[in-house]
């Protein structure tokens, strides 16, 4: 597979380390969110045939995170994000 | 009709006209007692114990494509029961078991064969981890033994001993642990399930579930509604997909699994070896091909196809191991899904809806477990609690901190 | 023996004689010939055995899909099994021997299979052999493996080189016949990237094999004139030899380049073959048809062949496979056959055409609406019997026979992605269908365009347009004038006559007998079939036989062929030799080195070294006279303990860590708080995984207020380092801190023991004194003016130090601090001194961090804190990982000082039965302590906190051995840590 890393263009999936599903940026507050929170957070996935929204690091590269939209039965990436970005707009922050 | 070496006979000498179709292809009725949905391994197993251990009746398995055509028909067809935590253990070996009574119980010859297992040692720390684990075997009526360098060295002096980047220190053998015919395995259940009486269902995919009052009432099919008293879902990478009819989200990933066969070899390996160093395993098939396989791809897919540098990574290790393979010739690479759960081991259980089941999350270890998967889920199915062996192969064990969690990797499917 | 059945012309160097041998025997040949080419010159047919039956057999193609012609080729360790002689290109000193065979290839014992053939149908294995259970193993199974395999691969290391390389193109044109030879032209003339690549030895593909004419020239002339043009292209690559074997995602195709195949043994420095990733923005398949047969009785004799592989022996390789010779066809192009065979002077006695109607070929016996019913001659085809439209049947002698079922498209890699071919009714044949890799398309034979005209047409149209994508424009030439004739085919699938076999695929025996065997007994589906039968499975993976099986099977079933569907094609195209997809990685060579900066000096001492990971590390250092480890372990863990130790500990991860926020960010990934950690000092931290399990420990040096020092576990060094820049980026992308590994910046030197501040003070520039540098201070130094890094921190217990310095200085820093240690008999340790003396103190290392134990297991639970946010902090508290009964880190001792332990024994109460009921626990880490004089452990033990003092088992039921244990607190040595305060 190719990834279109928004910055460095064009690079091998193999360059690359997955995490999974992109959802996962979405981590509850430790403070306030209790265990069914994080449980849910963590174990359940969506797991989608089609589009998928996931998280790639470029780790033999830039080390940036990356949010790639990919489907999960062609394999075609619609979409490469830094994730960052992503995490920044769904309302992160420190 | 049963089958036996005279009847073989009998059938060649009269021009093998009795033979009788394998299975029937009935037309789904409107109301069964029980549909299991997945005509893979686990399915047919479940249908197969559910009429013959359970003595129930009124039961169709539901396949969208051809009876056996998941990961049962594509995988590298090992069985074991070298498993560490107390969640498994009892499991497999209750499965490795039931393989080895198989052929005689459905009466179909399904080349269970007992040539043995090794898992490479390379460290200190692995040898200490083997040990224990060997030992958790043991006392779980398994059988283990430690070898040392020279024994394997005597089982197999082609291996490299000599220039390893990974030196070979030993392994943790499990004798009865070997291969089976993967395609014989469905279709002895399969066989032994319609001579039952289970209507076996094929080209029927599930579009839908009809859930009322918290009651699951039957599935919608590509061939119409099937009414149920009971729903089993034994679907393996299609776990999710098939949930999400349910309304469910599980802790499951779908991931790619390559495999790989090479060209017809003479008898070059005996048993099944693992090498740990590398990712790669390996054994022989009775037709001759090198039968191996290594990690997963690693990414989410529905695909059933993999890419380049796993099939590398997998050659790597390979001739990291036996440098003398490297003019065998790889004949063909597969790809099945894998449902891929949270802590690496599979569920058995109940859902939240009345009357719906649920048997996935077997990552790429569910072919072993094919007969004690089958077994226990009929056993859920039929009596509404959990088989002995299985009792931690809950949902719930993710909320409660009770994982089985065998390589100790945590919440990442795709490590497992 | 004479080439007694060459021919004149073909393209091969008359002028050059070749020898070579074949099970012993010595032929010749020409360079041009394959393998079988030249066997079949020097008269020989037979050439290989099936795989259930032995039956005899010689090749049926002429090219990669050879079921048949199987030899092992080369000897020693270069033997390779099952190559097929129809791709083996002839050298000098060629040595090949045929397989599957015992005593000869004449005469094989195995032979008696065929009389058995009636009991050994599709799956008779599944019905049998089931009694008793323990004779599968015992008694069956070794027969049959015994029996089963076809080459035999040699023990001995593949003595070759392998390599793999990366290429990049805008167009990638898969084969170099017609099509692919215009659509790189087209391609390569407007200036785009092309690589052009074919399997075959020689470019050109049917072009070579065929007596017709493009642009008023042959085939093979025109081929050549265009090679040369590509030639001289720079933005064109021609590879030849190299089989495109898979499409993968986004455009990338493997490709295996076979480099010296063709030699006696590979050029110094050359690989054998090389694997290639090419990354093509477009690609275009022009791989050609394969053609298939006809089934009827006793159709694998030696000597039938596909019509179009007897003409290719002709037109190529001046060869007739026989003198007498019949062409049996149900299409136009088997006609080609018997036209070139007559006008090369061979015997052609009879074409028998499967068509009822048509033109007759003139002067040649052209038997309409006739089929062959049955061959003879075992070791090679003697007679077929003809079967005429009026119902006569004739037998005719002849040596070989072709014959033409069609022709189907290669539409292998168009369908590697999965996705369907579609049935063409006009060539009663699949071709590529919708929905295949993205960027790939298909023209010439391999689309269906089976003329040669419409081949270069439909070339250079696809070329065109898959460049217009690109944004290239590419211009439309003339196309060559060439022949353009329709294929007139009439489906013919099998001749059903007799009660004999008609062989579908060749090498595993499947006849249209199991067919019928399958369709009985309901293995209808197309998968189901193939799996019964093994139709397809052979290794030529039914590249010949298996639209045959299918269309038999829709006969029978009465679906169409469309219906029935295809099974799935999947890489590689043709077999690919593992060396080559392993490439460089083999031996030592498997994963690269990581090497410590005291390496060299460790070497120069004769240190033994240890894998780790990737690292290799000094193990421990042999004193001269020291015969076993322990003796010199011993004296490291001792001399430390008594004066000063030296230890490279430059393996574990280290992280520079700064900004305004990176003590925050240290409290969000470690369970417990760094943010209130005095600048100048350090602190032990634990790292939780987000389910709460223990992910690292490590210690953590606060150099500035915004900058902090992080060391990680050996192991853990790049997962932790991906762990923070996730939290970094993808859960508080806002904080202001940044990440640097520095794991290979710095060496980093453990100086332990009572004297470790004396030899320290010798090298430094500052004051680190206990109250300059109290315990657990870190800073910056200097050494002689040279930047270097200074932590008090200690994993041995003693009073210790981890010093760094640029890793430049690494190696001079060893040398110095042995040098200034000898006045203080100061050793230098390995690894095993170093688990020594870390399980006398009780601190955890890999064995206890498994992924498996959390805080409260190692008994560190109170670190983790519920006052802030932290990763894993929430999922830590679920209850199954807060039991009371759950394990525990203990200590453990023999109670009798000279018992053994074994790391991996589990716990047992003392009458306790070895039942999985009565597990307590295992032994984590097991080391001898020359300090207490016994060996000790590390375990966790359910209720451990609870059992202290408890006599227990430790039990080691691998090797049937127990060892009476008192359980105790893990910290063996120093419990109040005196010394390192020291």
């Amino acid at each position: 597979m190719i990834i279109h890393h928004p910055i460095l263009g064009p690079r091998d999936a193999q360059e690359f380390v997955y995490l999974g599903d992109a959802s996962l940026i979405n981590r509850p507050d430790g403070l306030t969110a209790g265990v069914e929170a994080f449980y849910d957070y963590l174990y359940n996935r969506g797991n989608p045939a089609g589009e998928h929204r996931e998280l790639w690091y470029h780790e033999q590269g830039d080390r940036s995170w990356l949010v790639v939209t990919r489907n999960t039965v062609t394999h075609e990436i619609i979409k490469v994000e830094l994730a960052r970005d992503v995490a920044k707009a769904a309302g992160r922050t420190k | 009709m049963r089958y036996s070496g005279l009847r073989v006979i009998v059938e060649a000498l009269t021009g093998h006209r009795g033979w009788k179709p394998v299975w029937r292809d009935p037309a789904p009725q409107a109301h069964y007692d029980y549909v299991i949905v997945g005509g893979g391994g686990h399915g047919l197993a479940t249908a197969y114990y559910l009429a013959r251990e359970f003595s129930q009746s009124r039961i169709a398995v539901i396949e969208k494509g051809y009876l056996g055509g998941g990961n049962v028909g594509r995988n590298t067809t090992i069985i074991r029961s070298n498993y560490l935590l107390d969640g498994n253990e009892p499991f497999y070996e209750f499965s490795l078991k039931l393989w080895e009574g198989l052929e005689q119980d459905f009466n179909y010859n399904a080349m269970v064969s007992q040539r043995g297992i090794i898992n490479l040692i390379h460290t200190d720390a692995q040898r200490d981890a083997f040990t224990r684990r060997g030992n958790a075997m043991i006392l779980n009526g398994a059988d283990a033994e430690l070898l040392d360098r020279e024994q394997v060295r005597a089982m197999y002096p082609w291996l490299n001993f000599d220039n390893a980047r990974f030196p070979i220190k030993g392994a943790l053998m499990q004798r009865r642990g070997g291969t089976v015919r993967h395609d014989a395995v469905a279709w002895g259940y399969a066989r032994g399930a319609d001579l039952l009486g289970v209507d076996l269902i094929q080209n029927c995919e599930v579009t839908g579930m009809r859930i009322e009052n918290g009651k699951v009432l039957g599935v919608e099919t590509t061939r119409g509604f099937i009414g149920a008293g009971k729903v089993g879902v034994a679907v393996a990478g299609s776990s999710s997909k098939v949930m999400a009819h349910a309304g469910m989200r599980l802790p499951i990933e779908s991931h790619v699994l390559q495999a790989f066969v090479s060209e017809g070899l003479k008898p070059f390996i005996d048993g099944v070896m693992t090498f740990g160093a590398g990712h790669f395993y390996v054994s022989q098939s009775d037709k001759g091909g090198l039968v191996f396989g290594g990690d997963i791809d690693g990414y989410n897919s529905y695909a059933q196809r993999g890419n380049l540098p796993v099939i590398e990574d997998v050659a790597e290790g390979g001739m990291a191991l036996m440098p003398s393979i490297g003019r065998a010739r790889l004949l063909r690479t597969w790809g099945g899904i894998m449902d891929m759960s949270m802590d690496g081991s599979p569920i058995i259980d109940k859902t939240h809806v009345d009357g719906l089941y649920f048997n996935g999350g077997w990552c790429y270890g569910g072919f072993k477990a094919t007969p004690a998967s089958g077994w226990c889920f009929a056993h859920l199915l039929a009596r509404d609690e959990p088989h002995v062996t299985a009792k931690a192969y809950r949902f719930d064990r993710f909320l409660k901190g009770l994982m089985i969690d065998e390589k100790g990797q945590g919440a990442t499917p795709n490590l497992h | 023996m004479s080439q007694k059945n060459r021919i004149s012309g073909g393209q091969i160097d008359r002028s050059k004689v070749l020898t070579f041998t074949f099970d012993g025997k010595t032929y010749s040949g020409h360079p041009g010939d394959t393998l079988a080419s030249a066997l079949l010159a020097n008269g020989v047919r037979l050439m290989g055995r099936s795989f259930k039956y032995h039956r005899p057999r010689g090749p049926i193609s002429a090219g990669s899909e050879e079921p048949n012609a199987l030899v092992q080729l080369r000897s020693g360790a270069r033997q390779e099994p099952n190559t097929r002689a129809t791709v083996a290109e002839l050298f000098d000193g060629l040595d090949a021997t045929s397989q599957n065979r015992w005593p000869s290839l004449a005469f094989d014992a195995l032979a008696i299979n065929d009389r058995l053939n009636t009991f050994f149908t599709a799956g008779f294995y599944y019905k049998t052999f089931m009694w008793p259970a323990s004779f599968w193993e015992k008694v069956y199974e070794p027969i049959i493996r015994r029996a089963a395999g076809l080459g035999s691969l040699t023990r001995e290391e593949d003595p070759d080189e392998y390599d793999k390389g990366f290429l990049h193109c805008d167009l990638l044109v898969i084969g170099a016949g017609p099509a692919g030879l215009m659509a790189a032209l087209a391609a390569g003339r407007a200036g785009a990237r092309v690589i052009l690549a074919d399997e075959d030895f020689r470019f050109g593909g049917r072009l070579n094999a065929e007596t017709l004419s493009v642009g008023g020239r042959t085939g093979a002339e025109w081929a050549d004139s265009v090679i040369a043009e590509l030639a001289a292209l720079p933005n064109v690559r021609l590879m030849l030899r190299t089989t495109v074997i898979g499409a993968f995602d986004h455009g990338i195709y493997g490709a295996v380049e076979r480099v010296s195949d063709h030699l006696a043994v590979p050029l110094e420095g050359k690989p054998r073959q090389t694997l290639w990733r090419i990354y093509s923005k477009r690609a275009l398949l022009a791989g050609g048809a394969t053609e298939r047969p006809i089934a009827f009785e006793n159709n694998d004799r030696p000597g039938i062949m596909m019509a179009g592989a007897l003409r290719t022996y002709a037109n190529r390789f001046g060869v007739t496979v026989g003198e007498r010779v019949a062409v049996f066809t149900n299409n136009e192009d088997g006609l080609q056959t018997a036209r070139d065979l007559v006008e090369k002077g061979v015997d052609v006695v009879a074409v028998i055409d499967a068509r009822p109607d048509g033109p007759l070929l003139p002067g040649i016996r052209h038997l309409k609406g006739a089929e062959v019913v049955d061959a003879a001659g075992r070791l090679g085809l003697k007679s077929i019997t003809i079967r005429q439209a009026n119902g006569r049947t004739e037998t005719v002698e002849v040596s070989a026979l072709g014959v033409s079922g069609g022709w189907n498209p290669n539409v292998n890699i168009s369908s590697h992605h999965r996705s369907k071919p579609v049935w063409s009714e006009a060539l009663q044949a699949f071709v590529p269908g919708e929905g295949g890799p993205q960027g790939l398309s298909a023209a010439g034979a391999a689309a269906g365009q089976m003329s040669t005209h419409a081949a270069l047409e439909g070339g250079q149209k696809a070329a065109i347009a898959a460049l217009a994508e690109l944004g290239i424009s590419a211009k439309a030439d003339t196309v060559p004038e060439a022949e353009d004739r329709p294929l007139s085919i009439t489906p013919k699938w099998y001749v059903n006559a007799g009660k004999g076999r008609a062989w579908i695929d060749p090498q595993n025996d499947v006849t249209v007998k199991d067919i019928k065997l399958a369709h009985k007994e309901n293995f209808t589906s197309v998968e189901h079939m193939k799996r019964y039968t093994t139709l397809g499975m052979a290794t030529d993976q039914g590249k010949t036989g298996n639209v045959l099986g299918l269309a038999i099977m829709a006969g029978l079933t009465g679906q169409t062929i469309p219906e029935t569907g295809t099974t799935i094609y999947r890489p590689p195209y043709t077999p690919v030799a593992m060396g080559t997809l392993a490439g460089r990685s083999r031996g030592k060579e498997f994963k690269p080195f990581r090497l410590t900066p005291s390496h060299k000096w460790a070497e120069e001492q004769g240190a033994v070294f240890v894998e780790v990971g990737m690292w290799l590390r000094t193990q421990w250092l042999p004193k001269p006279g020291e015969k076993h480890w322990r003796e010199s372990v011993d004296r490291e863990v001792l001399a430390t303990r008594k004066s000063v130790g030296i230890c490279d500990v430059t393996t574990l991860g280290k992280i520079d860590i700064q900004g305004t926020d990176a003590g925050a960010f240290l409290d969000k990934v470690y369970c417990n708080t760094f943010s209130t950690l005095a600048v100048g000092r350090c602190r032990y931290g634990l790292m939780l995984r987000e389910d709460g399990m223990v992910f690292d420990d490590g210690t953590t040096a606060r150099m500035g207020e915004n900058e902090y020092v992080m060391t990680t576990t050996t192991a853990n060094a790049v997962t932790v380092f991906r762990h923070l820049e996730y939290c970094r980026q993808v859960l508080w992308p806002d904080m202001d801190v940044q990440l640097i590994s520095t794991t290979e910046a710095w060496a980093q030197f453990s100086v332990a023991g009572p004297n470790a501040r004396k030899l320290l003070e010798k090298i430094v520039d500052q004051d680190i004194s206990d109250s300059a540098f109290p315990y657990m201070a870190a800073g910056n130094i200097t050494i002689g003016g040279l930047r270097a890094r200074l932590f008090r921190i200690s994993f041995s217990g003693e009073l210790a130090y981890e010093i760094a310095v640029p890793t430049r200085y690494g190696d001079a820093l060893i040398r110095r601090l042995v040098e200034e240690g000898k006045a203080f008999d100061a050793v230098v340790y390995g690894t095993e001194a170093l688990g020594v003396m870390r399980v006398e103190k009780g601190h955890v290392a890999g064995n206890e961090l498994n992924g498996q134990s959390t805080a409260l297991n190692m008994g560190l639970g109170k670190m983790v804190s519920k006052m802030k946010d932290s990763i894993g902090m929430v999922l830590s508290q679920r209850e199954g990982m807060n039991q009371p009964d759950g394990y525990r880190l203990v200590g453990v001792k023999p109670v009798d000082p000279a018992a053994t332990l074994t790391a991996g024994s589990h716990f047992l109460e003392k009458d306790a039965k070895p039942v999985i009921e009565n597990d307590g626990g295992w032994l984590t880490s097991k080391v001898y302590s020359p300090h207490l004089g016994c060996d000790i452990a590390l375990g966790y033990l359910k209720a451990g906190d609870q059992k202290i003092g408890r006599r227990m088992r430790a039990v080691n039921l691998l090797a049937k051995t127990e060892t009476e244990v008192e359980i105790v607190s893990p910290h063996f040595f120093d419990p109040e840590g005196e010394r390192l305060r020291g």
